[in-house]
């Protein structure tokens, strides 16, 4: 039996105990570059909130990210009031691109916790190692290879939430040797529809997912190790209560395979060469949709192949980072749409007409130690970028809107940053410049009546927008007195050919019940500005409080404001921490979104405060491990809804909830 | 490989057998893509009669005739041919527009035209064609029944204008619609007597195509039809952002800028009285 259940865990499960590095970042935090660990599985940081969060509720951790929700799964994620086509969202350095015309796959979604080691979050042009983009970077790290001949080892994790009956199951194994290692891990979640407060059912909000990975390395000589991983996650059954379709099934397979060289003597410290692919399903369905006006199919298809190449040199007091890296996407979608009227037939068309995205590029990053307390980074990436209609129906529907439609159309994007970093002991400041561009996306190049249910418009890309063009300046400071902290970061970006959606006023909307038809344009300039004010107060080794508050503000060059920025908004944080229990009274909330866009179609959204508890224990058991977590979320069931949720759907209303997690050494 | 490469011997096969005349080279070459619909004959020649499918059916007809020689199996080069469908209705007969006949270019022995039949009877009868064609100065004469299909989608109509004429519009083009635009050919004809449909010069046709599939929705950057006198039809670009059923909302405009027949889509009028259907 025993062996049956090793038997079991092997197949199932992976996991890594062995992250040296215990720091959380909190989101009432002030670090400059923002890692936000994923802890889940480093079970000895019992401090996590949940062990079983997913990506989605960790990345809302970060002081910078806002999850932009349309349902309960599936959110997505913005980084300085931007969303997924001004980011640069990566796996690992890995391009992956989500199916869904929509924007209801994040590639966010097809990654668990028990996949990654960590999470980067760069801001704006900081962030251009893996790709160009305006806003920033997310990269979601897998785990290192791990030669650490720790034998074998296995966890399992439990968890329910009241509301919405989530359940959660986890199941881990890791073995590793010398020479070899071999990780594997699963995740299953499943959750009804959940309770907005006062008991108000959201219909359509359900969802059911599953989780499974491998990580194997073999280690070739002292220095070099090679390395496969393979990520399988399928979701089926996901409401959206926010839009009028669901979602039967959202599948990704993402694979790598990664030659390592390492060295601590000479100049070349490390150099990793990766080759990727990966392929992501997305079939939109509206089959449980009691009353809709027609019934339609809306499959998408995204396969990415790619490599990169990193290299980092160190030469006196220049650490050198170079990163030559390229991938190639398709990404088809379709829409049929089934009238009423049987006899009719059936009517089709491309939403995404099978566009080829061919990317190359090199970056280099120099971070430059001027003496103790100084530096300075400056990166540079260059690259070339190339969008192709493979399908001719591609081509003849966007000539509709654009008579000189051609199917290929090459881009060069540049981006610069530098920063400058003073490091002294009681403070800490920095500040930086950059100047980036970004290609259009698939769906703001080449989208056929992509219906938007946000301003109720079907958009239509446009295949000769020009390159988006940011200059940024940012800063950070961070001052310490005695227990006391306080800091401030603010940064702006003056973003010049602005993509956004425009009116046609001569087109009429092909989605019933839409207002019309925009058509994807630049703007002269955007400008975004955010500052944010964190304060902590260490009352003595157990108790200690945090605060935030942050405005954001974004405006175009007609004086419009900018949709999905964020208002004024708060966190405080009361915290009791011991070795085997810890506490955490949360306020957080928006102040009343004033300065929202109904020229851009957004409703606004009145001022809220939840009050969350979070509660966990330790237990040792010999050598094995109990880890308890428990709380309350949204103690007095507040009924609310915040900017980033998509036509204000409600968020949940309270929620009781447990995870644990035993740990088999 | 399959039988879009079978088919064509085997109609090879058949027409040669049929024929077995000495100008076998001919006939494959300048029968490419025709079936035949019908032969007429007297005692002098039979006239076969092409189309695309073999078939004649309401709307237009694109249309390839030639004539056999009976005694000499060959085919006469040098016809000058007119016809004239006419269909017999229980008090009066009429016929409907069409083109003259003329010789096929780059073909030895073929001619064509088009005829646009706007009724038939739901068995396809009713219809009869007579060619008079003359060669070397000589007239001859043949008459048939012809079989005309209901086309199942409005191809063509058949209204009195505001003006009391009565008048034929048809659907041309596009035979094979595109997602994209496409070059949109509608015939307007006059009924100025039960035979005679000249066709009408220098009106307009306003073009409003919608999908009542869903939502009645529209489609943009269409241009109305105007008159092209190098081929006497009207012309517009049409852009079909979907497959499906559509509805081809005209108005039917003179010269004098009087609509004479159609009225503009709202959301309380969702279709006009004078409108074409198209599926793809």
């Amino acid at each position: 039996m025993k062996k049956f259940i090793i038997l079991l865990l092997c197949f199932i499960y992976m996991f890594t105990y062995s992250q040296e590095n215990n720091t959380i970042i909190k989101k009432d935090t002030t670090q400059l570059n923002e890692v936000i660990l994923i802890g889940t599985r480093n079970l000895s940081n019992y401090r996590q909130e949940k062990t079983l969060s997913s990506v989605d509720d960790y990345l809302e951790k970060s002081n910078k990210i806002t999850m932009i929700k349309r349902g309960n799964y599936a959110w997505e994620p913005t980084l300085n009031n931007m969303t997924s086509e001004r980011l640069n969202i990566t796996i690992d350095g890995m391009q992956i691109f989500g199916a869904c015309t929509d924007k209801m796959d994040p590639i966010t979604s097809y990654v668990d916790v028990s996949n990654l080691k960590l999470v980067t979050v760069n801001s704006g042009q900081e962030g251009t190692e893996n790709g160009h983009n305006i806003g920033g970077a997310i990269d979601l790290q897998l785990p290192e290879s791990k030669f650490n001949n720790s034998g074998l080892r296995s966890s399992f994790d439990l968890g329910y939430e009241t509301n919405g009956n989530y359940k959660t199951a986890g199941l881990e194994f890791e073995y590793s040797n010398e020479k070899f290692y071999l990780n594997t891990d699963g995740i299953y979640r499943k959750s009804g529809n959940y309770d907005a407060g006062n008991n108000t059912k959201v219909q359509f909000s359900q969802f059911e997912k599953y989780n499974i990975s491998a990580q194997g390395g073999y280690k070739l000589s002292n220095n070099t190790s090679i390395d496969a991983n393979i990520i399988y996650d399928k979701a089926t059954d996901i409401g959206y209560p926010a839009l009028p379709m669901d979602v039967s099934l959202a599948e990704a397979l993402i694979t790598s395979l990664t030659y390592n060289y390492q060295s601590n003597l000479s100049y070349i410290k490390s150099w990793e060469t990766k080759l990727y692919f990966n392929t992501v399903t997305h079939i939109m369905d509206d089959s449980k949709r009691p009353d809709v006006p027609i019934r339609m199919d809306m499959p998408g298809w995204s396969d990415t192949y790619g490599f990169y190449s990193k290299l980092k040199l160190v030469e006196n007091k220049h650490q050198l980072h170079f990163n030559l890296n390229g991938f190639y996407n398709r990404s088809l979608a379709e829409m049929t749409m089934y009238p009423n009227d049987t006899n009719q037939p059936s009517m089709f068309m491309y939403t995404w007409p099978d566009i080829r995205t061919l990317y190359s590029g090199f970056y280099i990053k120099d971070h430059y130690t001027l003496n103790d307390s100084e530096s300075i980074n400056t990166s540079v990436r260059l690259g070339f970028h190339n969008n192709t209609i493979a399908k001719d129906e591609g081509v003849e529907s966007l000539k509709i809107f654009y008579p000189n439609t051609v199917d290929s159309k090459n881009r060069f994007l540049t981006s610069v940053a530098s920063n400058y970093h003073l490091h002294k002991n009681d403070y800490q400041l920095s500040f930086g410049l950059g100047y980036g561009e970004r290609a259009p996306s698939v769906s703001e190049g080449y989208g056929f009546f992509l219906y938007n249910s946000f301003d109720n418009f079907d958009y239509i890309g446009n295949p000769n927008l020009k390159n988006e063009k940011s200059i940024e300046a940012n800063i950070k400071a961070n001052y310490h007195f005695g227990d006391f902290t306080v800091g401030l970061e603010s940064s702006y970006f003056h973003i010049k050919d602005y993509i956004i959606g425009e009116i046609d006023p001569s087109s009429t909307s092909m989605t019933i019940g839409a207002n019309g038809v925009k058509l994807y344009t630049t703007l002269d300039y955007a400008s975004i500005f955010d500052i944010y004010l964190n304060t902590g107060f260490q009352f003595n080794n157990q108790f200690s409080i945090n605060t935030s508050i942050g405005y954001n503000h974004g405006k175009e060059s007609n004086d419009e404001h900018l949709p999905l920025i964020k208002p004024l908004s708060y966190l405080a944080e009361l915290t009791y921490a011991t070795q085997h229990f810890n506490a955490a009274l949360q306020l957080e909330g928006n102040g009343n979104q004033s300065n929202y866009s109904s020229f851009y179609g957004e409703t606004e959204t009145a001022t809220y405060g939840v009050l969350n508890l979070n509660l966990g224990n330790m237990f040792y058991l010999k050598s094995n491990k109990l880890v308890l977590k428990y709380g309350i979320e949204n103690i007095l069931d507040a009924y609310y809804s915040t900017y980033a949720d998509w036509n204000n759907i409600p968020r949940q209303g309270r929620n009781f909830y447990i995870n644990t997690s035993f740990v088999f050494n | 490989m399959k039988l879009t490469h079978i088919f064509p011997l085997i109609l090879i096969t058949l027409f040669s057998v049929g024929c077995s005349t000495d100008n076998d080279d001919n006939i494959i070459n300048e029968l490419d893509n025709l079936i035949k619909v019908k032969d007429l004959s007297n005692d002098t020649h039979t006239i076969e009669v092409y189309t695309k499918t073999g078939t004649f059916h309401t709307g237009y007809n694109a249309v390839s005739v030639r004539i056999l020689d009976n005694a000499t199996n060959k085919y006469i080069e040098n016809a000058s041919i007119d016809w004239l469908p006419v269909m017999q209705m229980p008090t009066m007969q009429h016929s409907c527009p069409k083109s003259d006949v003329s010789k096929s270019s780059n073909k030895a022995t073929l001619y064509e035209g088009y005829i646009i039949y706007q009724m038939t009877n739901t068995d396809g009868s009713g219809w009869s064609l007579t060619f008079n064609y003359t060669i070397n100065n000589e007239l001859y004469s043949v008459t048939d029944s012809i079989t005309v299909l209901q086309t199942e989608l409005q191809n063509v109509s058949s209204f009195m204008g505001s003006d009391d004429k009565r008048y034929v519009i048809a659907f041309i083009e596009p035979t094979t619609p595109i997602i994209g635009i496409n070059d949109l050919i509608i015939g307007v004809y006059n009924m100025e007597s039960m035979m005679s449909f000249p066709a009408v010069e220098n009106y307009s046709l306003a073009l409003d195509p919608r999908m009542p599939g869903m939502g009645n929705h529209s489609s943009p950057n269409n241009t109305d039809l105007t008159y092209n006198s190098t081929d006497s039809m009207y012309h517009a670009d049409l852009s079909l952002t979907m497959t499906g059923y559509w509805i081809l909302n005209l108005k039917l405009i003179d010269s004098e800028d009087t609509v004479l027949k159609g009225e503009t889509v709202t959301e309380t009028n969702t279709q006009s009285s004078l409108y074409l259907e198209l599926e793809f």
